[in-house]
């Protein structure tokens, strides 16, 4: 099995590489590339993310041909794809860091900054938080509810169907944090940076 | 709910793990990728690594510390010292690191945390503030606490706010290696200060002064040296004991 994750110039993937690198020792072969025909080819992908909404946006049309190869991938083909931070956050139609930005537009909804409630919550949303799951999620096969993963965000997701929805977090307010629609999985928090519980999740989604 | 972290830091020289009291006087406490391990199966919710005489001195076994590290320990990396430009931040986080924290540069070329902040985005970019008491306010230091930039702490603080750092690590140059505590009044003025998280750093001794720098210096997270990698107390206990002073910390 092929696995493989975008690099796509968004920032620092290494913590993803080596995150997944860890869990697939040598049953699963782990690609990092931008090369189309590798990402069509390939059975899941990851899409990684950090800096800004706008930023990565940029970044993926950066590489020509690359959203219609990821369209094709998860919305024709139907193949699992995790997106992982910003990478869930472009799932989006649209969102709000810096400037408007067209998400990719798989899951309905808006990507804006959290209500920090006047310098009540310090943003970004760094550290240590418990997900809340609020369904069945494939990638949350074994992994206890009120779980602790890594965050660090501004900004969050707000899809349009509540149904996507797989966990939450609290923080200023329930914080979409993670979502499944079909193939299509994401979280806001990075199980790379989660201890064994991250790596759990990560098992879980070559494990599909 | 949001945990307040506990971050064991590793000073570290040519690539082996030393303890300053006050920046000098160091002595060797081993392995650091091997600590590093220790703390995170131990439970620490962030790894710190500081290169503290990489000013000048060859700083390439940093990065190999950086890369073996990272491929062991799944929980955040920050790394700091020496990082003097755009350039050494990307290879540090190309190595692995999670965060980068930035003191001396941010002080002398603010465009170092601007861009930085734009091209990697602000939750890698920590901007790391050396301060010390100077009658009513504090003072900003650079090159590991070898110069007084005469910068005040606080308006400092704001400023590297609005450069783009996505947390502040703000360690008193007073109490530093005197485990007397943290110089709660300086952190929690910065904290009130700013809307990003403080990470309060230097002087910690004993447990309790972890509780005060979470309660009343208002930081978001608590950076700790000595305590912890002389086997004084482990990470476990420290977050026990924080667990019993009703601060939430991830068990």
């Amino acid at each position: 099995m092929n696995v493989t994750i975008v690099d796509y110039k968004s920032g620092n993937i290494s913590s993803v590489i080596n995150s997944f690198e860890e869990v697939a020792k040598d049953k699963v072969n782990i690609e990092v590339t931008s090369d189309l025909n590798k990402i069509k080819s390939s059975d899941k992908v990851v899409l990684p993310g950090q800096g800004s909404f706008k930023s990565c946006v940029e970044a993926l049309n950066n590489i020509n041909g690359l959203t219609d190869i990821l369209n094709e991938f998860a919305i024709t083909n139907k193949k699992p794809l995790l997106g992982i931070c910003v990478g869930l956050q472009m799932f989006a139609d649209i969102g709000y860091e810096e400037t408007e930005t067209k998400g990719l537009g798989w899951i309905a909804g808006k990507v804006s900054k959290i209500d920090n409630q006047n310098g009540k919550f310090k943003l970004p949303h760094i550290g240590w938080n418990q997900i809340n799951i609020v369904k069945d999620s494939k990638i949350f096969k074994e992994i206890n509810n009120n779980s602790h993963m890594y965050f660090v965000h501004s900004y969050e997701f707000i899809p349009e169907d509540k149904n996507v929805i797989s966990a939450t977090t609290d923080y200023s307010s329930n914080i979409v944090c993670s979502v499944e629609k079909e193939n299509i999985f994401g979280t806001q928090f990075h199980p790379e940076k989660s201890d064994t519980m991250g790596l759990k999740i990560i098992d879980n989604f070559i494990n599909l | 709910m949001l945990k307040n972290r506990i971050i064991p830091c590793l000073d570290v020289k040519n690539g082996r793990v030393v303890k300053g009291i006050n920046f000098v006087d160091l002595k060797d406490a081993g392995d650091p990728v091997e600590q590093a391990k220790i703390y995170s199966d131990g439970g620490a919710d962030e790894i710190c690594f500081l290169d503290i005489t990489a000013s000048n001195e060859n700083r390439d076994t940093i990065y190999d510390v950086v890369k073996k590290t990272s491929k062991r320990c799944f929980v955040p990396l920050t790394v700091g010292g020496g990082v003097r430009s755009v350039e050494d931040i990307n290879k540090l986080l190309n190595c692995g690191a999670d965060k980068v924290s930035i003191n001396t540069a941010a002080v002398e070329n603010s465009k170092v945390v601007i861009d930085s902040s734009k091209k990697f985005g602000s939750q890698c970019i920590v901007v790391a503030i050396d301060a010390k008491k100077n009658g009513d306010k504090w003072e900003v230091f650079t090159h590991g606490g070898r110069n007084n930039s005469g910068i005040d702490a606080l308006l400092y603080a704001e400023k590297m706010e609005k450069n783009g750092a996505g947390e502040l690590l703000v360690t008193s140059m007073d109490r530093d290696g005197t485990q007397v505590g943290y110089d709660i009044e300086l952190m929690s003025k910065i904290s009130s200060r700013v809307n990003i998280p403080v990470i309060a750093s230097g002087g910690v001794g004993n447990l309790d002064h972890l509780v005060d720098g979470i309660k009343l210096g208002k930081a978001s997270a608590v950076l700790a040296a000595s305590i912890f990698h002389y086997g004084k107390h482990s990470v476990k206990e420290a977050k026990d004991y924080l667990d019993s002073k009703g601060i939430p910390v991830r068990i």
